[in-house]
């Protein structure tokens, strides 16, 4: 008698579509374009972690003991540049944003697939051509160029590093104009602008600032490029050159880059906070106006980066009062989120810590903020640690966790895995405190008059310093823990169904790993987005199944 | 969205007065106008833009305001650049 | 729509991504429109290095500006606006399906982009053998001779020819990229590729163009008519 025996025949989805090198490097399909991204910005994020492990070892002690002073420039520079041109900007909308933003609007693909993979390959050539530099010498112009130094004076790679990252630059220009382009013209039917998640209108005004803001750097790299190679004099002090005119250039999309960094972070906290609230995210329109505001106005405050560069006086009152402003849709936005957490069911699930930190650490970023907005303040703690305290805060404290906390929490929708929850609250704790001992130091040091970019340091700095080392190596762990239980999860994970989180939002509709074209159907939608009421706990799943 | 064909006599029309534009600009550059020299040839330089723009690429004749947003917008930002970059300069007198 | 047996019914491919024709070419169109949009920022970083310099060493602009050749400079205006209107005529045909003619005028719009190109090489060569070129040769000495009733600082001549050789280089590059474009177009064209119902490169292509003209139109007045009066 024969038995008959089923063999489970495994679902297509976009992970097991097509196999081979060539259906990854000729991919087309969103999903697979963010895991290619995945790849390449967690290299970069490794050699910029790398540089900066070199300026806390060097730093443990007074003396500059471990590299040479030119060296040391060099370090401070590339880890700048790596960590913001090829990790931050690209992270959570190359990763997150590529992956989620046609689900959930609803469509099969972005706009223009073939141009998604060519921003990823801008990115991979960037990369290659920053890498070559690096190994042949490097740069030591600091990651803002500042000329005449970087067009006159330094000895080292500036034209190198100065093109790499204006073809990476062509790779944000290229992803934001994708989204707008799908954005705008590709969502389901039903699915209006004030019922989107508020993702997409994070990552709209991201897009935003990258279609306005990425081509003023490029044109100010190329000019700086240029001045060095064909001996122009735009800014040559000697030939009537303002040195000043780079920093407005450089600065006008700068500062605006680091909303590019923190709004998609921003849009992953939102998502997540309502989810393990089991609440509608409180004032929907505001955090959604919101974001369009922080775009706009972050575009006018570029000079409080030149207070005292020797800007006028007038200019400097102007650009510290718009700074002021721009802290304002920041703030609403921290206050809705926390008026969505009162009254609601919380859920300490690994995203939810790093949604709960991320409001802290930004909070505590974006205040300091303020106090180098005042420009009496500025005088005395610009260029000093207080600054890359500042800063830190907010694109560690705030944008990383962001970054990280998205992976978590979309983790099962990409991979079909469910991560150890156990040691992913682990990981979480583990960054949170590392991340504190490290740049909260800074904070004091920098209020001390430590200043930045100098390669040693008065003695009775030192406590401090040595604390803020230890903090780091704390901060490794806790980064490379995920890296390895999410490539365990991919082979020994529990297996996620379509929602484990109970979530709302249209990419939890679809099966986990979602089948190439994301939906069987394209779906209608009626209903208003975080409809958490609606939603019933348990039904798909939750309380999740923790592995 | 299916634009509508315009005729080829509005084209040539269209071309006939950048070319006269154009001449005009050249040769009043050679009249002493004072600072008026440089206002005259951007709004010379602005009307041949405008001409370029809702004829020749159509804007004019576009259904949507989004196209007529993006041109807004970039023109908007650009002089923000300009603008608040000349701020400084003016306060900061002469190099 | 076919006037020639080598045109090839050519259903416009809908990619998977969009629900029908209509979606593809309204986001074609709006990409591109953004695209041009970031131009604009680009070319604009440049803008304001000229407005800033131009307002600081106004004197030694008007003097570069007269150095350069008004008629070559004014005669590639009107190549461009040629070129431009050949370019409209251009979607006009394929709007119409009009194989023949849509050839016809992308062919006549590369002659007048290379034509363009190639009148701005012999400007360059000129400045060339000027020594007008900014870094070890240049020579402002002709300029402070041809001006002697203004005072010429020749650091402050080399930035105007700075930023003259950045934006018309870019500008030339753009050109080049557009010459590219437009010869796969016609490629295309010439193919029997583009109908009524699908020439949307051909618009997207188009607009590219005249975008490139635009940025001619102000480049003309504020490089080659500063103070021209003298």
């Amino acid at each position: 008698m024969a038995t008959a025996t089923t063999i489970p025949v495994e679902r297509e989805h976009y992970l097991n579509t097509d196999y081979g090198i060539r259906s990854w490097l000729l991919a087309t399909d969103h999903k697979r374009i963010a895991l290619l991204y995945l790849v390449t910005i967690t290299l970069f994020f490794f050699i910029g972690g790398f540089f900066a492990l070199l300026i806390r070892l060097e730093l443990l002690t007074p003396a500059g003991d471990l590299v040479l002073a030119d060296t040391y420039n060099k370090l401070f520079t590339m880890h700048g540049q790596v960590m913001v041109f090829f990790f931050l900007i690209p992270s959570i909308p190359a990763v997150l944003g590529n992956f989620l933003v046609p689900m959930m609007v609803g469509a099969r693909d972005l706009a223009f697939p073939r141009i998604n993979l060519l921003s990823w390959y801008l990115l991979v050539v960037a990369g290659l051509v920053m890498l070559h530099c690096i190994i042949t010498g490097g740069v030591d112009s600091g990651w803002t160029f500042y000329t005449p130094f970087s067009t006159a004076f330094s000895n080292t790679k500036v034209i190198e590093a100065g093109l790499a990252i204006f073809i990476a630059g062509f790779s944000s220009i290229l992803t934001g104009l994708n989204f707008v382009v799908t954005i705008h013209r590709m969502r389901a039917p039903g699915l209006t602008w004030s019922r989107l998640p508020l993702f997409i209108w994070a990552h709209y005004a991201t897009s935003i600032i990258q279609l306005l803001g990425t081509p003023v750097l490029a044109i100010t790299l190329l000019l700086v490029v240029f001045e060095r190679a064909f001996h122009l004099g735009i800014f040559d002090p000697t030939r009537g050159g303002d040195p000043l005119l780079f920093q407005h250039l450089f600065w006008f999309y700068s500062h605006p880059a680091v909303y590019i960094m923190i709004l998609p972070a921003m849009g992953v906290v939102a998502e997540i906070i309502p989810c393990f609230s089991r609440k509608r995210i409180f004032g929907y329109s505001a955090v959604a106006m919101s974001s369009i505001a922080i775009a706009v106005f972050g575009f006018l405050v570029w000079a409080h980066h030149m207070f005292v560069a020797g800007i006028s006086l007038y200019s400097a009152m102007i650009f510290s009062i718009l700074s002021y402003l721009v802290a304002v849709p920041s703030a609403i936005k921290v206050f809705n989120w926390t008026a969505t957490m009162y009254k609601g069911s919380i859920h300490f699930d690994t995203p939810m810590l790093y949604a709960m930190g991320f409001i802290g650490l930004f909070t505590v970023g974006g205040l300091t903020g303020l106090f180098l907005a005042a420009l009496g303040i500025d005088v005395h703690v610009t260029d000093t640690y207080f600054v890359i305290a500042h800063f830190h805060y907010i694109m560690v404290g705030g944008a990383v966790m962001g970054y990280l906390g998205g992976l978590h929490f979309w983790w099962p929708k990409i991979s079909g895995r469910l991560y150890p929850e156990w040691l992913g609250k682990f990981a979480a704790l583990t960054v949170f405190l590392g991340f504190n001992l490290t740049f909260f130091p800074q904070f004091i040091l920098g209020y001390l008059g430590m200043p930045r970019r100098y390669w040693q340091y008065p003695p009775e700095f030192q406590v401090l310093n040595v604390l803020s080392t230890a903090g780091s190596t704390i901060l490794a762990v806790g980064y490379v823990l995920p890296m390895i239980y999410f490539l365990w999860s991919m082979r020994y994970g529990k297996i996620a169904d379509a929602n484990p989180w109970g979530a709302a939002g249209l990419e939890w509709k679809t099966a986990s790993p979602p089948p190439t074209e994301n939906f069987e159907e394209i779906p209608e939608v009626t209903w208003e987005a975080y409809n958490y009421d609606e939603i019933p706990a348990g039904g798909t799943g939750w309380p999740i199944a923790h592995s | 969205m299916s634009e509508p064909i315009l005729s080829s006599k509005l084209y040539v029309g269209i071309w006939a007065a950048l070319m006269v534009l154009t001449v005009i600009t050249a040769t009043v550059a050679f009249v002493d106008l004072g600072p008026f020299n440089t206002v005259v040839a951007l709004v010379i330089a602005t009307l041949k833009a405008l001409l370029v723009v809702l004829f020749f690429m159509h804007v004019k004749y576009a259904s949507e305001r989004l196209t007529k947003m993006v041109i807004v917008c970039s023109l908007f930002w650009l002089l923000i650049l300009l603008f608040l970059s000349l701020a400084d300069y003016h306060w900061r007198g002469h190099g | 729509m076919a006037d020639s047996p080598l045109v090839v019914e050519h259903q416009e491919a809908l990619h998977h991504q969009f629900v029908d024709a209509e979606q593809q070419r309204n986001a074609a169109s709006l990409g591109m429109w953004l695209f041009l949009g970031t131009e604009v920022m680009f070319f604009g970083g440049m803008f304001c290095a000229y407005l800033i310099y131009r307002l600081w060493y106004y004197p030694e602009f008007a003097a570069g500006s007269r150095s350069l050749d008004i008629w070559l400079g004014t005669v590639n205006t009107a190549v461009l606006i040629c070129s431009s209107l050949t370019v409209a005529l251009g979607v006009r045909a394929a709007q119409m399906g009009k194989r023949r003619l849509l050839v016809l005028l992308l062919l006549l719009t590369l002659v007048f982009g290379l034509g363009f190109l190639g009148i701005k090489a012999v400007e360059w060569h000129d400045k060339f053998v000027e020594h007008h070129v900014p870094g070890i040769s240049f020579n402002a000495d002709d300029l402070m001779r041809d001006n002697p009733q203004i005072h010429i600082d020749p650091a402050h001549t080399q930035i105007y020819f700075s930023l003259y050789f950045a934006m018309t280089g870019l500008h030339a590059l753009h050109m080049i990229i557009g010459v590219g474009i437009f010869c796969y177009l016609t490629y295309y064209g010439w193919k029997g590729r583009y109908t009524p119902e699908y020439h949307t490169p051909v618009e997207i292509g188009g607009l590219y163009w005249h975008f490139v003209d635009l940025i001619w139109i102000y480049l003309f007045p504020l490089l080659y008519l500063i103070d021209r009066h003298r």
